[in-house]
């Protein structure tokens, strides 16, 4: 019954946060936006084709977060067997595919005009493809895998080896020369960008983050709701035979 | 695994703290091996090289290689040759200067001071000849107001701020 007993908890308290998560997260893109579009000025350089910064930007933190989110709580399910923490992991995954699918997606639309070029290998933009072939390899696994307990525990094997690749994204343009630039928010001496444009890209990560959170509770109350179904079709079948 | 008896319930304990030195030696020999293959890779997974390793390597004429570095304030040519229009510009690392030639339109953000990385090769006189020219942008964010309030005051001095933050810069200085 203890296994049982956290999930019933998660339904009853994430029942209770997700209206108020959706209803932030409504606010902060609203706000988010406006700052984004309106109230940040033009930059010096690139005038107003920079703003597309306030979706790249948020895009491509969130798939790196969501990945994070995914090995952390594949190690908590890895090593105390904790079914919540899998589905946790296994419910980021689509999500986290899609901001990177997102960040890539933007990043080539702001590259052709500002850099000359769609694409290009360079170590950033290389390690974040590979990040969404993990995501995809990720989901595969899950799906391939009959036997729930064991598609946890590779699926559980492949996002933690896939950590290494987070790690290499965030430093790709420190190690390496690349044309994409170094970090402008998470950097040692401060960002390097401020006022309403600073604004308007925490909002917009702000957002981006709420938004991850009340799609997350959404699919992990699914998840248990598909697993209770399943143990109950289960129940059923072995009562008839 | 097991709900019932405490000497199993132990013995999952001891699992788990198995499972976890397991999964913590793995990660760090799997970095380990990582480390050492990015390492060995280092030359293919750089873009570009700067002006000072070109000028180390004494690299033959007609081999394709990516240059990068800043464009060198007052060096941009434009020249009309048959109508075709054709770009010249050094390029520097602080250190070194390349010349470089390339026929085309070149990128919105190609600007003196700027960073940029071309694609090409050098001929038998030392010249680069590109065949692609991207420009590359710096991680600083500005109003165009604060840049204009800045060049009126006169402290706005680009040059000097570009080279202390673009990384190509940075990079040399490290190596």
């Amino acid at each position: 019954m203890h296994k049982f007993a956290n999930p019933a908890r998660f339904m009853r308290l994430s029942n209770i946060i997700l209206p108020w998560t959706a209803a932030i997260t409504v606010v902060l893109f609203g706000l988010g936006l406006y700052y984004s579009l309106v109230l940040a000025p033009e930059d010096y350089q690139m005038g107003n084709t920079y703003r597309i910064m306030f979706i790249h930007v948020p895009a491509a933190y969130m798939a790196q977060f969501g990945y994070a989110a995914i090995a952390v709580s594949s190690a908590v399910g890895f090593i105390w067997k904790h079914p919540l923490a899998d589905q946790a992991a296994r419910a980021t995954a689509p999500m986290g595919a899609a901001f990177t699918a997102l960040a890539l997606l933007t990043g080539s639309l702001w590259g052709k005009p500002m850099w000359g070029t769609y694409w290009i290998w360079d170590a950033r933009l290389t390690s974040m493809l590979i990040l969404l072939f993990i995501y995809l390899g990720y989901i595969a696994v899950w799906q391939t895998i009959e036997d729930q307990a064991r598609a946890a525990k590779i699926a559980a094997i492949v996002a933690m080896v896939g950590l290494i690749n987070v790690i290499i994204i965030k430093f790709s343009v420190d190690w390496w020369n690349t044309l994409h630039q170094p970090a402008t928010l998470m950097r040692m001496d401060g960002p390097t960008i401020g006022g309403d444009m600073l604004a308007a890209l925490l909002l917009m990560i702000a957002a981006f983050n709420m938004f991850f959170i009340t799609i997350l509770l959404w699919r992990i109350q699914s998840l248990i709701l598909r697993r209770r179904i399943r143990s109950l079709r289960m129940q059923i079948g072995g009562g008839q035979g | 695994m097991t709900k019932s008896g405490s000497t199993k319930g132990l013995k999952a304990g001891a699992r788990k703290k198995r499972r976890l030195y397991l999964m913590l030696t793995s990660l760090a020999v799997l970095g380990l091996a990582v480390v050492l293959v990015l390492s060995a890779l280092e030359d293919n997974i750089r873009l570009f090289y700067d002006p000072t390793e070109i000028a180390e390597k004494d690299i033959k004429p007609g081999q394709n290689f990516r240059l990068g570095g800043l464009v060198v304030d007052d060096s941009v040519e434009r020249l009309e040759d048959n109508g075709i229009l054709i770009n010249k510009f050094d390029i520097t690392d602080g250190n070194e200067t390349v010349s470089v030639v390339f026929e085309g339109l070149l990128p919105d953000l190609f600007r003196e001071g700027q960073g940029v990385v071309t694609e090409g090769a050098l001929n038998t006189s030392g010249v680069f000849v590109a065949t692609e020219v991207l420009a590359k942008h710096d991680e600083n964010y500005m109003p165009k107001e604060v840049i204009d309030s800045l060049k009126k005051r006169g402290e706005w001095q680009r040059s000097a701020d570009d080279t202390d933050k673009t990384p190509t810069t940075e990079k040399d200085s490290r190596s």
